[in-house]
């Protein structure tokens, strides 16, 4: 991926990233808030995730339905993202289209008219967004493991909230959250694609300059001392299938040890893959846990999942059991392995390993312009774009001692929380 | 507004400038396009072996196999196999559809020769150890057992057994738990044996490698190989339009949501009105946020998290679906919505000002379907596959601008009638779940 970037700061505190890509006459345009769950209050979860649906109900200029006429009138993708640490909004234009793009981002970080009865129809919406993801059982357990493995910090909730928070969040709720945190001051601006950088410039200066910046007031340090002692929690439900798990307390992604955790993590449970459109994925079977667990029957698959987040978060090993195995089976032997790895060194062939599948996630992700462009907020919302360049890099520097150092600080049992799903009898 | 698709444009698209094709001496054709924009490479391929040949009480089998190729070889275990690929972070699987084994695999362009190397041997050599055997049906009954549970997966399943009665497009690829359960190694050796054949391969490759490098890597390992005990393709059932509306209602306790999955029967990709219907279908229930039943169940009524439809076109049939996710409260309601909108969609036509605006998109997002290694090798297998032609996507401007309102019309006349629809739901029983 070439690494010839523009960025600057306009007087109003409005971040812009700028990437000239000319292999396709496709340009994309990503608008980043710094604000997600991490930013909500108890009462009040699920209510960015909700501003960002609100998002797309229209302004005076673009009245609702217009907006998404116009982008798929002209052959564009759009959509929005809320997650922990952000809310994302994009769209990915024919290149000579993209002023349409970049007129409704404008106007809606500031002219969002969040209708009562807009709000009203959202929030059963949201519900049955909510409802679709209660029908997995993972979402279950997940949801009760992070109440488990957070005390206070706000990532302990679902970003979709609670069900009983979205019945009472109120109109005024919403629209305090969008004027909070909807302007220049609080956000970044990416685009990737077929554009000269001059000109882009101008057009983001113009429209944007205009929007004065209303600096957000720094949150708390929200950051919680690790885990004293392991948790146990158990979820029944539907189904005949048992899952397993296992979440670690994760270093924030501007730590060092972030890296450490992203090698152990490819050589545990197989590389986590950060490309959010493209690129697919790289298979685990080699894995140690895999080889663990799978071959050796006791699980049917495993999969690990650690996230590149402002503060630490977690590292998640999810393990569905094999009929004839037991949850107590698979926790005994994933605890022989994480003993393995604490007490043997790594070889230097393992990280080496390590840090090609990651060269190899990130060529894959450079297919993409959409892509491209995600990678040019992202790393901002969580710690800054030269994070993204560096990372390979920073990949290469950890040593087997580190990674043993590591691991032992990192997977030992008193910083976890273990959860199983166990189905109900007579329930299906 | 138009969208100005000029001439620079449309020859950056995949056409017979730049897609190279190739049939070996054995029959298999290989089709390569070069982009040195990114040091990856992709393949995507398939061959006659799906699930179509498929016995009744081994339902499931063209999958299995597919799955276990690479469980281990004449040249290298399963451990081997994936150390090979992960260590360089390169890819490849197999899957099975009705008509077709897939393969997909993607690596950084300087690893091609172990890809292909690895899928050839995979092909050409599977040993089905027994282990693996036993290995892989744990885990298939395990993602059986799971899909049980799922309600969008059952809702479609009974859809389609619904739908197409007696013929495989009614079948579940992956089988059911008896079936699955009926498979032993020697048939997955047997399937392999009897169906496995260059004839119909297709391998299509695209990334930062050059077309005579391409061609020359696949000659040598699967230039020689052939088949003459392939098995002729079964016959099946002519498929009929529903006579009566099926409503069915599958439950699954537990759940929050209920799934909705109802249609009909639609275009198979060869037929002239194929193109209308797709436009249609567009305006029915994708155009924006899912058209004019995404407005009516979503936006307006605020039912649905989704409410969407899909023209599916396969070689001998196709389906029109309407697929949405409610509260058990509101299925009779979004149902009624939906027909609704069906009614109107078969009874006028579309205003000009929609079919314009379908028709722009259309013609507008091609360049973004196209812009991956990926996007581009599963476009040219279509091409392929359907004998669209290799300047398809030169021509396809102009043909999405010549579709009339009238022809979707006929489209939505020929295919949909709201009396006779099968409509399926699975979730928790309607006024067994928890109320807002």
């Amino acid at each position: 991926m070439t690494n010839q970037i523009t960025s600057t700061t306009l007087d109003n505190g409005l971040k812009v990233f700028l990437k000239e890509i000319h292999t396709s006459p496709i340009i994309s345009h990503w608008v980043w808030y710094r604000v997600g769950s991490r930013y909500e209050v108890n009462g009040k979860t699920g209510i960015s995730h909700w501003v960002e649906h609100m998002q797309f109900k229209g302004t005076p200029t673009y009245p609702a339905g217009i907006l998404d006429r116009a982008i798929s009138r002209d052959g564009g993708m759009w959509n929005a993202f809320t997650h922990l640490d952000w809310t994302t909004f994009f769209e990915t234009m024919p290149a000579e289209k993209i002023n349409l793009s970049l007129d409704l981002e404008v106007d809606r970080m500031v002219n969002s008219v969040y209708d009562d009865s807009e709000v009203a129809s959202e929030r059963t919406v949201i519900i049955s967004e909510r409802e679709g993801s209660e029908n997995d059982p993972l979402f279950k357990l997940e949801e009760a493991m992070q109440l488990a493995a957070f005390e206070n910090h706000p990532y302990r909730n679902e970003v979709i909230g609670s069900l009983e928070d979205l019945q009472s969040i109120q109109r005024d709720d919403l629209y305090h959250h969008y004027q909070t945190y909807y302007n220049p001051a609080n956000a970044v601006v990416a685009v990737a694609g077929d554009f000269n950088t001059t000109d882009m410039l101008d057009s983001i200066q113009s429209r944007y300059a205009k929007i004065p910046g209303k600096k957000v007031d720094s949150l708390a340090d929200l950051r919680e001392p690790a885990l004293q002692a392991e948790k146990r929690i158990e979820v029944t439900g539907p189904g005949e299938t048992t899952y397993v798990e296992i979440v670690y307390r994760a270093p924030s992604a501007s730590e060092e040890d972030f890296f450490v955790v992203s090698v152990l993590d490819s050589l545990f449970t197989g590389p986590t893959s950060l490309n959010m459109f493209g690129g697919g994925g790289v298979s685990n079977k080699t894995s140690r846990l895999y080889r663990a667990l799978v071959e050796k029957e006791l699980a049917v698959s495993i999969n690990g999942s650690l996230q590149a987040t402002a503060d630490p978060y977690l590292y998640g090993i999810t393990i569905t059991v094999r009929p004839d195995s037991s949850p107590e089976k698979v926790l005994k032997s994933l605890d022989d392995e994480i003993s393995r790895l604490m007490g043997t060194m790594v070889s230097q062939a393992e990280i080496d390993r390590a840090v090609k599948q990651a060269r190899a996630l990130f060529v894959y992700g450079s297919e993409n312009i959409t892509n491209q462009a995600f990678w040019l907020g992202y790393s901002e919302m969580f710690n800054e774009y030269s994070w993204f360049l560096n990372y390979i890099k920073r990949l290469e520097k950890v040593t087997p001692e580190v990674l043993m150092d590591k691991a032992r600080e990192y997977l030992s049992s008193h910083r976890r929380v273990v959860g199983i799903y166990r189905p109900e009898e007579n329930h299906s | 507004m138009s969208v100005v698709i000029n001439n620079q444009l449309q020859s950056s698209f995949p056409g017979p400038h730049d897609i190279h094709r190739k049939v070996l001496a054995n029959g298999i054709t290989l089709l390569t396009r070069s982009n040195f924009n990114s040091a990856s490479v992709v393949i995507s391929g398939t061959l006659g072996a799906g699930s179509l040949f498929d016995p009744a009480d081994k339902l499931g089998l063209a999958h299995f196999t597919a799955l276990a190729l690479m469980r281990g070889t004449k040249n290298a275990d399963f451990q081997t196999i994936f150390e090979r690929l992960e260590s360089v972070g390169a890819s490849l699987g197999f899957g099975a559809s009705v008509h077709n084994t897939s393969l997909g695999g993607r690596a950084l362009a300087e690893d091609l020769p172990l890809l292909v190397d690895t899928l050839a041997d995979c092909i050409l050599n599977p040993t089905f150890p027994e282990q693996y055997f036993d290995r892989l049906k744990s885990q298939l009954l395990t993602g059986l057992a799971i899909r049980a549970q799922d309600t969008a997966d059952m809702a479609s399943l009974t859809f389609d057994s619904l739908l197409f009665p007696g013929h495989p497009y009614g079948l579940p690829e992956d089988g059911y738990i008896e079936t699955v359960s009926a498979i032993t190694r020697q048939d997955l050796v047997d399937f392999h044996a009897n169906n496995y054949g260059p004839t119909n391969m297709v391998i299509v490759v695209v990334g930062a490698v050059k077309p005579d490098y391409v061609f020359d890597l696949f000659d040598r390992v699967l230039g020689k190989w052939e088949n003459p005990n392939l098995t002729a393709k079964p016959e099946f059932p002519v498929i009929h339009v529903p006579k009566k509306t099926i409503r069915e209602h599958i439950t699954l306790q537990g759940k929050s949501q209920v799934d909705i999955v109802m249609g009909t029967l639609g275009p198979k990709r060869h037929a002239p009105e194929y193109l209308a219907a797709s436009l249609g279908n567009n305006i029915l229930g994708q155009f924006g946020m899912m058209g004019r039943i995404g407005d009516a169940v979503r936006e307006k009524a605020g039912l649905a998290y989704y409410a969407s439809t899909s023209v599916n076109s396969w070689i001998e049939s196709g389906s029109w679906e309407v697929s949405a996710g409610v509260n058990p409260e509101n299925i009779d309601k979004a149902i009624r919505l939906i027909i609704e909108e069906l009614d109107r969609f078969r009874s006028e036509p579309v205003l000009p000002s929609e079919l314009a605006d379908s028709q722009e998109n259309y013609i507008g997002r091609l360049p973004l379907s196209l812009e991956s290694n990926s996007g581009v090798a599963n476009s040219i297998l279509n091409l392929e596959r359907f004998a669209l032609g290799l300047d398809y996507f030169q021509r396809y401007p102009s043909l999405v601008r010549e579709v009339t309102p009238e022809q979707i019309l006929q489209a939505a006349q020929k295919y949909i009638n709201p009396e006779y629809l099968v409509i399926i739901s699975a979730g928790s029983k309607p006024g067994r779940i928890k109320t807002k």
